[in-house]
């Protein structure tokens, strides 16, 4: 029965050995997929290229699913698995932010840490940002408290708010999916035509 | 000659949807084994808790947002999303040594704009995924993908409106790319 962890079913030693290859699939992953490369990553917001879309949610439908199934055959709790709280105000102007990094930056976090190991240094730089950006948000964090904290839903799931069985949401996500992979396919072909091909660095 | 010229322009990548489906299961497994999922910006997050800490320890603890990360017993560096990242690192190399793409230390820059704009536009755009992400308890590993992925309804909403925003801001930088 799972989660291992939170259950004790595996010597607390070994979360750090864990971690690191956890870690090492996911990088490999997210290279191989080419988000080491920011002009890559970008081609999503401008229809050249839509393959974050693409992994981004294969990987929901694939985990979602999964768990739905680990669930059913009893091998995993879905109760205890972390649900990431909601608070509305905070969460929303937070990915607005992100949303805007995004776009100036051509990477998120975790890709940009591929693109310095293959040797980007914007990707160096992206990474830097980061830090600052963090640290600025700690020194103002007295002043960003309350809105920080405000307006808190706590671990609201998707059934909490929407009323809908997480049966019934993976479905109709995985359709949704399947028709925004058709729609970006064609859009991918039409404006392919009109944007001179970029050469990867 | 125009078959060698798009061989050399198109990297070898892996078919999205098989990395989408490769993703999907470590992130499923990370479930099992762990109860959480992925996350990135949380290490960079340790990071800066550890330097204030260093630099000025009474600071950091005085502070409401350091010392809810500080512990007596270790290091915040001493924490799963830090060696989680160091394996993205270690995995991204390895991926980029056995595709052939690890290379001299470059700038990636789209032909319409100088190395230098492409650093400037890099480091904001960091600065504010950073900042955007504590708002956001997390980025879009941590609070778009595995909160999705969990049913969470504020992982959902980070996804929306990161990938939304990105659209809209998207018409007023495209000279950054395209």
């Amino acid at each position: 029965m799972g989660p291992l962890i939170p259950l004790g079913q595996i010597a607390s030693g070994w979360d750090f050995v864990i971690a690191l290859l956890i870690g090492i699939a996911f990088g490999f992953i997210l290279e191989a997929s080419g988000f080491s490369s920011s002009r890559n990553i970008t081609g999503v917001f401008y229809g050249y290229n839509f393959v974050v879309l693409r992994v981004f949610l294969t990987a929901v439908v694939v985990a979602m699913i999964g768990l739905l199934y680990f669930n059913y055959m009893g091998w995993i709790d879905l109760n205890l698995i972390y649900v990431v709280p909601t608070y509305i105000n905070s969460m929303v102007i937070g990915s607005v932010l992100m949303g805007l990094g995004f776009i100036l930056g051509g990477f998120c976090p975790g890709t940009s840490y591929t693109g310095i190991a293959i040797g980007k240094i914007d990707a160096m730089v992206f990474t830097g940002g980061l830090f600052l950006g963090i640290f600025l948000f700690s020194e103002l964090f007295p002043a960003l408290e309350s809105f920080y904290y405000g307006d808190s839903l706590g671990s609201a799931t998707i059934e909490d708010v929407f009323g809908i069985s997480n049966e019934k949401f993976s479905f109709i996500f995985v359709i949704i999916a399947i028709i925004v992979f058709y729609v970006t396919w064609l859009i991918e072909k039409r404006v392919r035509k009109t944007v001179n091909p970029y050469k990867f660095e | 000659m125009d078959t060698v010229s798009k061989e050399k322009s198109i990297p070898k990548y892996i078919n999205p949807y098989f990395g989408g489906v490769l993703l999907g299961l470590l992130l499923l497994v990370t479930f099992y084994i762990t109860g959480r999922g992925l996350g990135a910006s949380g290490a960079v997050k340790s990071a800066v808790v550890s330097t204030v800490e260093k630099i000025a320890p009474v600071h950091a603890e005085e502070s409401t947002y350091y010392s809810k990360f500080i512990s007596t017993d270790h290091s915040p560096m001493f924490n799963w999303l830090v060696f989680e990242s160091i394996g993205v690192f270690i995995g991204g190399l390895l991926s980029g040594v056995l595709f052939g793409r690890v290379k001299k230390l470059r700038v990636e820059h789209s032909p319409k704009i100088t190395s230098k704009t492409r650093i400037i536009a890099a480091g904001l755009g960091g600065i504010l995924f950073g900042f955007g992400s504590q708002l956001g308890r997390g980025c879009s590993s941590g609070a778009a993908l595995s909160g999705t992925a969990a049913f969470s309804f504020g992982g959902l909403l980070v996804m929306v409106v990161l990938f939304g925003s990105g659209y809209v801001f998207a018409y007023f930088f495209r000279k950054l790319w395209i």
